[in-house]
């Protein structure tokens, strides 16, 4: 199994430099550095010797991919691919285009995210099970029809409508939280309780009906027809039987998500104000900061990746059956 | 008069087309005919498809572009307005072309906020000025009349319902030959029949607010005015063609990439298959908006750089709604991709594939008898469901920032500008609920109806 750890994650490089090159591409062969100097310092008034300053200053000065007015390996690290796409590979995020240490930021913008977006995947796992139960156990009656419509409805609502609207009645109509903000420690919980509730009840829709539709592939199986036969109560077979085997893809599926919680979610976090990675990301799109996005995308990937191999190890844990090879 | 043709126009029109052939032939074919009966037999099924067909002729009129003339004062030279008007613009006729000063509630007869006009004395007084679309009206309506007329629509609305479903019940009962109370118990509880209830209750339902819009759109400005004294209702209609493209275009663009590239993964294996699922694996992993905000934000750099390319505002507007849904579209055809992949691989082992290469049969023919019509069904569960998060997508990359062009008229571009709108005091609470309402029937629609596909096309669906 460590053999296939290893293999998994050796395949992960390969991905990773796809990655790099499509960013790279897309950001410098779309756009030559000269576009971006020319976007960054304004269209009017700027001479030649304005955009090279500007490039030399934020090391855009290199040839793409090959350099050959050095020699040696030189010919290939002096560029801008190795500077500015490979030394990601080694946490080097280097400077965004206004100066500042992007590790540095990251990890100090990790934490607010995480303070959103664990409490949020956890209680949200909680309540989509427990409704997507409830819809099992009340099967073929009216209150599944009218569960399963209602779930489609909360689906059919854009995610900017539960934050708008929560911020409203919520935090400005009712005053029971404040409307944005951000502080560590414990203080800073009632700044949380609206984004984890908005990410919750955004996320209930799509995620109850799909584990009742778990719940419900589990339900026809044989063992649940033999411990019907042995006269166990309804409700008990779903909280022994049925939940315990359709958490194999339950968990599995929240594995994969589970690095993805670094990068925090980009409208929450803009919108309530919280400092995190996902506000951190917007704010580089509207500042057209290339640095910072191919930083994040790097990251992205990295971590959704990591999520993919974590995945599979998850199914070993969980699923006996389950070997890797 | 001319009719012009933006790019969008020409990629709808296509759609529009390509749709009408699959609907023929998936009519020919027994086994979907049977399939599709089960979706327009079923209430909410019936429902849906009333309420999308609404949506989409709306976008499709709003399609029909044309140029007006100029009067000029050279005769032999004809001057072509550059503002292109649409079909939908001269049904809805009197909406949208009224423009106020600033913000209007809802059925106002004054402007929200007081505003500095001179009295008739001449001296300078802070008032709610009068609306211009209601301005000189002598039979200027209370809010009692305003009710009074809503409740009359409401009961000739069901009135025209019951009438119908008479009507229908009695066709029903001569056809069968049945007293007309037995023909009334079958089709009001049809018990898997056509859902004849449902349809004349959406129908009426429908019919009610295209009503109450006619009656009201000539003196009122139905769902207020935004900031800049645009009508919401205009804007909010203006862009469900916006929401429509960008989920039908989108859905075009991924489908060659996803079959050719999912069956021939799944079917010729080897180095094709690693090439392939390594290209998914690479587009997958990367964060679907941060890859699409790179890609817009590269090509809208390309195009500051470029204004020379783009004739007309309207034109560049078209084309960057067009460019984001390629780039929509070639982001998001792996999930497609690797679920064909994964079925062709099993389709491949089965027998009759197998008695078909042995027979010399090619792999084009195999692939086109025998993989794509097994593979149908997937397509079309998948399509319809990624449509309704496609338009939801539209307003969230809006919102971030590289959606659709903040000239375009679409829900996101609403949303963003009416989010802060919220916050005022006293509220302007209108635009954001027009475009929730709007986007959400819509959307609701859409889901009801990928609901019902997904279990009428799915073979081992049992109910």
């Amino acid at each position: 199994m460590i053999k296939y750890l290893v293999r998994r994650l050796l395949y992960a490089i390969p991905v990773l430099l796809g990655v790099n090159l499509i960013t790279f591409i897309l950001f410098f062969s779309v756009n030559s550095p000269d576009d971006m100097a020319r976007a960054y310092l304004g269209q009017k008034y700027i001479t030649q010797a304005t955009i090279e300053q500007w490039k030399k200053s934020h090391g855009y000065d290199l040839p793409m991919f090959y350099n050959s007015e050095v020699s040696g390996i030189a010919k290939l690290k002096e560029t801008l691919f190795f500077k500015k796409s490979l030394s990601l590979f080694a946490f080097d995020f280097g400077q965004s285009d206004s100066g500042r240490n992007i590790g540095d930021d990251i990890r100090h913008r990790m934490f607010p995210s995480l303070a959103i977006a664990i409490p949020s995947l956890l209680l949200g796992l909680f309540l989509n099970m427990m409704v997507a139960l409830l819809l099992v156990f009340f099967r073929n009656t009216y209150i599944e029809t009218t569960g399963v419509i209602l779930c489609i409805v909360l689906m059919s609502i854009s995610g900017l409508f539960y934050i708008i609207f929560g911020q409203f009645f919520v935090a400005k109509l009712w005053r029971l939280v404040p409307i944005s903000g951000y502080l560590s420690g414990i203080d800073g919980l009632k700044f949380l309780i609206l984004p984890v509730l908005v990410a919750i009840f955004s996320g209930l829709g799509m995620g109850a009906r799909w584990y009742r539709s778990l719940f419900l592939e589990e339900i026809f199986k044989d063992y649940v027809r033999t411990a019907r036969a042995k006269g166990m109560t309804e409700h008990m077979i779903l909280l022994k039987h049925v939940l315990r085997n359709a958490l194999i893809p339950i968990l599995t599926g929240v594995v994969v998500l589970i690095p993805s919680l670094f990068l925090g979610s980009l409208l929450l976090e803009s919108f309530f104000g919280v400092p995190g990675l996902g506000s951190y990301t917007i704010d580089a799109i509207n500042q057209q900061d290339f640095a910072i996005v191919r930083a994040m995308i790097f990251l992205g990937s990295l971590l959704y990746i990591l999520g993919l191999v974590l995945t599979d190890f998850s199914y070993t844990l969980v699923d006996p059956r389950v070997r890797l090879e | 008069m001319r009719l012009v043709f933006l790019i969008s126009d020409y990629f709808l029109f296509f759609l529009f087309f390509v749709f009408l052939f699959f609907l023929i032939r998936a009519l020919n074919n027994p086994v979907s005919r049977s399939s599709w009966k089960r979706v327009f037999y079923h209430p909410w099924g019936l429902f849906s498809i009333l309420i999308l067909f609404v949506y989409f002729s709306v976008a499709l009129l709003d399609s029909v572009h044309f140029v007006t003339k100029i009067p000029s004062s050279q005769n032999n030279h004809v001057f072509y307005s550059n503002d292109a008007k649409s079909l939908l613009d001269q049904l809805i006729f009197p909406i949208g072309t009224i423009t106020e000063k600033t913000y209007s509630a809802p059925f106002a007869t004054t402007l929200y906020t007081k505003q500095t006009a001179e009295d008739k004395n001449g001296n300078l007084i802070r008032t709610y000025l009068p609306l211009l679309i209601n301005k000189n009206k002598t039979h200027l309506l209370k809010t009692s009349h305003i009710i009074w007329v809503f409740v009359n629509t409401g009961i000739v609305s069901l009135l025209f319902g019951a009438i119908l479903f008479s009507l229908i019940t009695f066709l029903f009962s001569l056809k069968r030959k049945l007293s007309f109370l037995q023909a009334f118990k079958i089709l009001f509880n049809p018990h898997g029949g056509f859902p004849w209830k449902t349809c004349v209750t959406t129908v009426s339902a429908i019919l009610f607010f295209f009503s109450i819009f006619y009656l009201f759109s000539g003196d009122y400005h139905i769902f207020g005015t935004d900031k800049v004294g645009q009508d919401v209702l205009y804007e909010a209609l203006k862009s469900i063609r916006t929401g429509i493209l960008i989920g039908t275009l989108t859905t075009l663009v991924t489908l060659p990439f996803a079959i050719i590239l999912g069956i021939s993964a799944g079917y010729f294996g080897g180095w094709m298959d690693d090439g392939i699922q390594y290209i998914y694996t690479v587009l997958s992993s990367i964060p679907g908006v941060l890859l699409i905000a790179a890609s817009v934000l590269s090509i809208q750099i390309y195009i500051n750089n470029h204004p020379s390319y783009f004739l007309t505002m309207n034109a560049r507007a078209d084309l960057r709604l067009v460019i984001l849904c390629f780039i929509l579209g070639i982001t998001s055809w792996t999930s497609l991709c690797r679920i064909l992949r994964a079925e062709t691989l099993k389709l491949r082992e089965l027998d009759y594939v197998h008695a078909a290469t042995l027979l010399g049969s090619s792999s084009w023919r195999i692939i086109k008898n025998h993989l794509l019509p097994n593979l149908g069904h997937l397509i079309l569960i998948t399509i319809v469901l990624d449509f309704s998060g496609l338009v939801l997508a539209e307003a969230v990359l809006t919102y971030v920032g590289v959606g659709v062009d903040p000239t375009t008229y679409s829900w996101g571009n609403m949303i963003d500008t009416a989010r802060l709108e919220l916050a005022r005091d006293p509220v302007v609470w209108w635009p954001l609920t027009s475009a929730f309402c709007l986007m959400f029937i819509f959307i609701l629609a859409a889901n009801l109806f990928a609901d019902r596909v997904r279990d009428a096309f799915n073979p081992r669906s049992t109910t």
